[in-house]
């Protein structure tokens, strides 16, 4: 079948095949997979629930610990965590998790099922910035605790890295729009264009607040500073799905860097028609950064990956590496240049907050003024969608402790 | 491709192999037999003719499945009675199969609603040039009280139609069996005092299969309501095979066609083993179609040469002497179950259902996640083994029980 940038790229599971797959499934009694998702989801008891036939129960155990269920089914790097150890590996290959949960909450879509509840909100407001997947899942945790909630987004959509980030293949809009409206439905207010530069004066408003703004920036190279051949792998992202794939698409495009971004944007230009996409990373095939998943994809359509160069000189639209290890260089002329090195976060604002590099220093996601928390990409740890699920919802535990919560 | 032999004797009728679609369904008209001769199939029992005076009326819809996880047809239910064509037309098509394939065997299933209809129907078919008749005395959803498992129940009437059919037509006559019975050999043994040659068995069981969670209705639904009615397909071959062995040890030299959720060579061969002679398919034909009879009489060609026989006539019954009562079996023993730990996946199964189901007798390390027996516990159930995905688990040290002198044993 045609694969195309407004499609999603991996097809879904039948009603058949799903039970299929879930037969596939040994039932472990210590289910490596349950142990291994960092959002706590339970794919050994949801899988066992579809291979018994209980759709219903399979979407509630999903939803029970992950509020962006339908989104971490897409875009997780599952090879690196619930399937790596599953048993099923000694035999063939392991349980395709991600797929078995996209069903369920596709079927839990379709049905119009409403998991999580309404909340009571009879603990005070408090206040989120940024509408990412760390702030979506604080939303969904701190209502159900019983607090009334207002995310603040300084865009004019919501989903922060979701919607701006991950493209339409692989995560569509209104898979986006889904998952923020069932939010909405337990009583979370969303309130966007409203970029919050003065904690102070929310504060008083709410009891707490937590950060959650995400590293939407991306990352430049000196080297490539101020060249107008030159743009950043988030900035073309964006670009591309706010339109929905509707932009001028350069014929012969070299991308820098080797992680999932640098992945997805070579992928969604080959998907949109570019005739060459040459990816360049530092890094070698034995340490390459991308998921093994967004690696195939790339490979699938044409992109070419060329590891372990690095930049040393840029002239005009020639970028000239040179090998890590060996004795070699390489010149590559292109019509469009791409940075996909990685990207930060703008913290300059909350000047009141102590960070370091774009990290913000928390012990247990409180920040050193008490009333304030961090959560996703702005603290330490991992960068992915799946961890940002784990860290709004600890850091909603802990601003439910500090106002005095019982658990 | 092997072929060997696969010709088969049977109340006095060569066939040359010992499959045959059985009366539903699947042998519904001259087309439909044709096929299945030109597919391989050794045999063909056509659609149970009836009475001209008896008018068949179909339900729509009238098949539902029993699934289990990807499983389509664990079992099959079905509402069709007898042939829906007109006497004549039915007539019409032996004569044409038996002009047409002279070499294969034709079979002409019947049922009458009275000693005259046997009598007649007998005369009718031997005239058209059936080679054998079958007595439907068995299908579990007629809508007459006179016809089918009503009839099958009782001993005494099947006798007497046997005789009638006898008295109507000097074939080769077999009498196929209800299993809605709790033993099935009085009314085996009726028949062939009344002139029945063989008998065929069995047909299919009494059921309800699912009902509609929403309607609250038994399926398949016909306006609303649903009835009981017979049940096929490989989960009803335990129960086949069962009937079949009891007929085997409660009459001497039965003749037997052998016939419930047959689907591949081996449930073909397990069926001989136990004392059919020949076989007698329909659900597996309706999920896959008449080629499944290749697999059939290749894989069991192969297992011919694998155990040595040069014919099927050789492997009839073998198996029924080691089918004995419960109280005769050895019960001095244990074996205990030995774990192949370089197989192992490490799922904890066999843990989890010697636990729950049998004597806690599994030990599970939750560091090295593999499991280990402990004998004091087990009782060599082999409830692990048969749970294992992987089957690392056979049969290891065997134990006498206190007081049991040591001897072969034969696992």
């Amino acid at each position: 079948m045609k694969k195309a940038y407004q499609k999603e790229y991996e097809p879904a599971f039948t009603p058949l095949t799903v039970i299929h797959e879930a037969s596939r499934c040994l039932l472990c009694y210590d289910a490596p997979c349950s142990k291994a998702c960092p959002a706590g989801t339970h794919p050994a008891k949801f899988i066992r629930s579809v291979r018994f036939r209980n759709f219903k129960g399979a979407a509630e155990t999903i939803r029970k610990n992950n509020a962006l269920g339908s989104i971490c089914a897409r875009v997780c790097p599952t090879e690196k965590l619930c399937q790596k150890g599953c048993s099923r590996s000694g035999i063939d290959r392991p349980i395709e998790i991600g797929k078995i949960q996209r069903y369920v909450t596709d079927f839990e879509d379709a049905i119009g099922m409403a998991v999580l509840p309404k909340g009571e909100k009879n603990k005070g407001k408090v206040a989120i910035i940024g509408s990412g997947p760390a702030g979506l899942q604080a939303a969904a945790t701190l209502t159900e605790l019983g607090y009334d909630v207002t995310i603040f987004e300084k865009e004019e959509k919501f989903g922060g890295w979701l919607r701006y980030g991950i493209p339409e293949y692989r995560l569509p809009n209104e898979i986006v729009d889904k998952e923020i409206a069932r939010i909405e439905k337990m009583g979370v207010t969303f309130v966007n264009n409203k970029e919050i530069t003065d904690l102070e004066v929310l504060k008083k408003d709410y009891k707490a607040i937590l950060l959650a703004v995400g590293a939407s920036y991306g990352k430049m190279l000196p080297l490539f500073k101020d060249n107008e051949k030159v743009s950043l792998a988030v900035d073309v992202l964006a670009n591309i799905k706010e339109h929905n794939g509707e932009v001028e698409v350069p014929n012969n495009v070299l991308i820098i860097g080797g992680g999932d971004v640098a992945m997805d944007v070579a992928t969604s230009l080959k998907l949109l028609g570019a005739k060459t996409v040459t990816v360049v990373a530092r890094e070698q095939v034995f340490e390459f950064p991308a998921s093994k998943k967004e690696y195939k994809d790339a490979h699938d359509n044409d992109v070419s990956i060329i590891d372990g160069y690095t930049p040393i000189e840029v002239n005009g639209n020639e970028v000239t590496f040179k090998h890590v290890e060996l004795d070699a260089t390489l010149k590559i002329k292109a019509d469009k240049i791409i940075v996909a090195i990685g990207q930060m976060s703008k913290l300059e604002v909350f000047d009141t907050i102590t960070s370091n590099r774009g990290i913000v220093d928390t012990n247990k996601y409180q920040t050193n003024d008490k009333q304030v928390f961090a959560a996703g990409d702005i603290i330490k740890g991992d960068k992915i969608v799946v961890a940002a699920v784990k860290y709004g919802k600890e850091a909603a535990y802990a601003i439910d402790e500090y106002l005095g919560g019982k658990r | 491709m092997k072929k060997k032999d696969l010709s088969i004797n049977f109340l006095g009728v060569k066939f040359e192999n010992p499959f045959c679609l059985s009366s539903s369904p699947v042998g519904n008209c001259y087309e439909m037999c044709a096929k299945a001769y030109d597919s391989g199939w050794g045999g063909v029992v056509f659609k149970t003719i009836g009475p001209k005076h008896f008018l068949i009326n179909e339900v729509s819809p009238r098949f539902d499945a029993l699934t289990k996880e990807d499983t389509p047809f664990v079992g099959f239910k079905n509402m069709e009675q007898i042939a829906e064509h007109s006497l004549e037309e039915n007539l019409n098509d032996l004569r044409r199969l038996k002009k047409e394939y002279p070499n294969k065997v034709l079979i002409a299933s019947i049922m009458g609603t009275n000693e005259e209809d046997w009598v007649e129907l007998a005369r009718l078919v031997e005239e058209a040039g059936a080679d054998m008749i079958e007595m439907n005395l068995s299908c579990p959803q007629m809508t007459s009280h006179e016809m089918g498992s009503d009839v099958g129940t009782n001993a005494e009437l099947c006798k007497k139609y046997c005789k009638a059919v006898k008295r109507g037509s000097k074939l080769p006559m077999m009498a196929k069996m209800t299993p809605n019975v709790t033993d099935m050999v009085p009314i085996a043994k009726a028949c062939l005092e009344g002139g029945a040659d063989g008998i065929a068995a069995i047909n299919t069981i009494k059921s309800i299969c699912n009902v509609d969670l929403d309607k609250k209705i038994g399926m398949p639904i016909v306006n609303g309501k649903s009835s009981i009615s017979g049940y096929s397909g490989k989960a009803v071959k335990p129960v086949a095979l069962r009937f079949i062995q009891q007929l085997r040890t409660g009459i001497e030299d039965v003749q037997i066609s052998g016939i419930g959720g047959i689907e591949t060579w081996e449930d073909a061969a397990e069926f001989i083993l136990l004392g059919a002679k020949t076989l007698q398919v329909t659900t597996a034909i309706m999920q896959y179609g008449y080629r499944i009879v290749e697999d059939m009489c290749n894989g069991l060609s192969h297992y011919l040469e694998d155990q040595g026989y040069d014919s099927l006539e050789e492997m009839v019954g073998v198996a029924n002497k080691n089918i004995i009562p419960c109280e005769e079996l050895d019960r001095s023993y244990i074996v205990y179950p030995k774990i192949d730990l370089d197989k192992c996946v490490g799922c904890g199964r066999c843990y989890i259902s010697c636990f729950d189901g049998a004597h806690q007798a599994i030990e599970f390390d939750e560091e090295t996640r593999r499991p280990s027996v402990n004998k004091d516990k087990c009782v060599g159930c082999h409830l692990c083994a048969t749970v294992c995905p992987v089957r690392c688990i056979s049969k290891g040290e065997i134990k006498f029980k206190k007081g049991a002198k040591e001897h072969e044993i034969k696992l």
